[in-house]
């Protein structure tokens, strides 16, 4: 899924400035639901947040919300179509996807961003969400054990590891696995290690963004 | 085997113990203070590598600074890391390099950005180190680009890479190595040796694997002139093996730059007995004066001279 983090309350004020007197909060109850950052739980608290921050300046506005299955289907955003239209402002707490398909949407409108876009990535604890997957376009888990190089290794070296580890731990962090001591201990655990010193030929990133913004047609269910 | 691509291939496939030292460009256009650590180290070493924004940090190009650096009589080994260039900038690179004389060239991965002054920085890593290794084979011995593109003057280049004896795990590290080798490697330079008994077990496992038969290993030595420095590079240098005897030995010695030299003279003594060590390659980090003294009080001064 894709995991958000929440931009803080001031950037956010300082992002919406003035000039306006309604606003609509919308959150999208798919990944950022459940990476707890843009979900009904945290429009609501959010939206009371500026209602009271608002309300001490002395400035009347009105904040309304809503939270839609996916900012990233037309068929959901349509659904609150009128309620976008009716309010000034509009602040999408979905990731970047979700924030572009309103403005497609609805083009006379002023959509801000609620959260930033974090990574790809999976629920390791409450409230702890880690990397796995950069979206590089040309899936080569086959051939790391299932461990992937570009998404763990800090460098997405594809040929073992830099010298920079130790004990386990990225030069860049302490926190952060050598991915490349994954690979080869799951390796070794499946004992298949020869397949890691066959040479990987420079990847093709144009798969990545490389090729310029990505695209994807289905031609089995695309019609026009 | 094809004809040398430098003097420092000569001297090697001559026989020689080679003498490789260190000079790391200065932040900003400086093009004296280059020259004058470059006449410094004429006649008493083989090869100079030059860094390439080492720790991730601006300074001058390694490539520049080895051309300025060659015009006052030195042989030159340029370094390349993939973190700052892709696959189109490191090879016409590699061309440009050729073209001014330079004719070494040690392929890095490069730390990372968070390393340096600019953690704020987008990396490249399109190619990794054992990819730019082939990549540049490929060019000098074929003759032909990654692209595939075949080029009439192709560059010269002898190629190296490193190695670090102290990194874990052992095997993990030792097929790196190997795959460095396979992808077309002729030289390795090593991490800063301090611990020997460790270094001599990596040398085994070099000569089981005949690994010392196909390149031409010199061993790193880093000489420290403080206990600061040295515990520095225990706790803040990746890959680095200190122990805690020679810490030790430094903190009780009354003068540290001496002890420093003895001590990198003992290695230097103790590596040059090791089979398939085939020279040194100097890295006084911040103290290069020192190097003509190590080398002269180590018994290689003069170096040797070839056709």
């Amino acid at each position: 899924m894709i995991v958000g983090q929440q931009k803080k309350a001031e950037e956010i004020i300082k992002m919406l400035g003035e000039g306006w007197e309604s606003l609509l909060i919308v959150g999208c109850g798919t990944c950022v639901t459940v990476s707890l950052a843009g979900g009904e739980r945290e429009v609501e608290a959010l939206a009371n947040l500026l209602q009271l921050y608002y309300g001490k300046k002395g400035k009347k506005v009105t904040i309304s919300t809503d939270t839609i299955t996916r900012q990233c289907d037309f068929e959901f955003i349509d659904d609150i179509g009128e309620k976008i239209e009716d309010h000034d402002i509009i602040l999408s707490l979905a990731c970047g996807v979700g924030v572009q398909h309103i403005v497609e949407r609805h083009p006379q409108k002023i959509v801000f961003p609620g959260l930033n876009t974090s990574f790809y990535g999976a629920t390791t604890a409450v409230g702890e969400w880690v990397e796995r997957c950069i979206g590089c376009g040309e899936c080569i888990l086959d051939r790391f054990g299932g461990v992937c190089p570009v998404a763990r290794c800090s460098k997405s070296l594809l040929n073992g590891p830099c010298g920079g580890s130790q004990d386990g731990k990225c030069e860049v962090d302490d926190d952060i696995d050598c991915g490349w001591e994954l690979i080869f201990n799951r390796m070794k655990d499946l004992d298949i290690l020869d397949k890691l010193l066959v040479f990987e030929d420079p990847k093709d990133w144009q798969p990545y963004r490389d090729g310029g913004p990505r695209k994807l047609v289905n031609k089995e269910y695309y019609d026009e | 085997m094809s004809e040398p691509m430098s003097l420092l291939q000569k001297k090697l496939e001559a026989g020689h113990f080679v003498v490789c030292s260190e000079l790391g460009p200065p932040i900003g256009a400086n093009v004296e203070f280059i020259k004058k650590k470059a006449r410094k180290l004429v006649g008493y070493v083989d090869g100079v590598n030059v860094t390439d924004n080492q720790t991730a940090i601006v300074r001058m190009s390694s490539i520049v600074a080895a051309h300025f650096a060659r015009e006052e009589g030195l042989e030159m080994i340029i370094q390349a890391t993939t973190r700052d260039r892709n696959r189109i900038g490191l090879q016409s690179d590699i061309l440009g390099a050729s073209s001014l004389g330079l004719n070494n060239v040690l392929c890095l991965t490069g730390d990372h950005q968070s390393f340096g002054m600019d953690p704020g920085s987008k990396n490249v890593f399109d190619l990794d180190s054992v990819q730019l290794i082939r990549a540049i084979h490929d060019m000098v011995h074929r003759g032909v680009l990654l692209n595939g593109k075949e080029m009439k003057v192709p560059p010269k280049m002898f190629i190296g890479a490193a190695a670090n004896p102290f990194g874990d795990p052992f095997e993990m590290q030792m097929m790196k190595v190997e795959k460095k080798i396979e992808a077309g490697a002729q030289f390795i330079q090593t991490q800063a040796i301090y611990n020997l008994d460790k270094f001599e077990f990596w040398m085994e496992e070099v000569r089981k694997r005949g690994i010392h038969k196909k390149v031409y290993i010199m061993a790193g030595i880093l000489p420290a002139k403080s206990v600061k420095a040295l515990r520095m590079m225990k706790t803040d240098v990746a890959g680095m093996d200190v122990p805690d005897s020679l810490i030790e030995r430094m903190e009780k010695c009354e003068d540290p730059e001496e002890e420093g030299v003895r001590v990198a003279i003992e290695i230097i003594e103790r590596v040059r007995k090791i089979e398939g060590v085939r020279g040194i390659h100097l890295m006084p980090v911040g103290w290069e004066k020192i190097t003509p003294e190590i080398i002269e009080r180590a018994g290689l001064y003069p170096r040797p001279e070839v056709e």
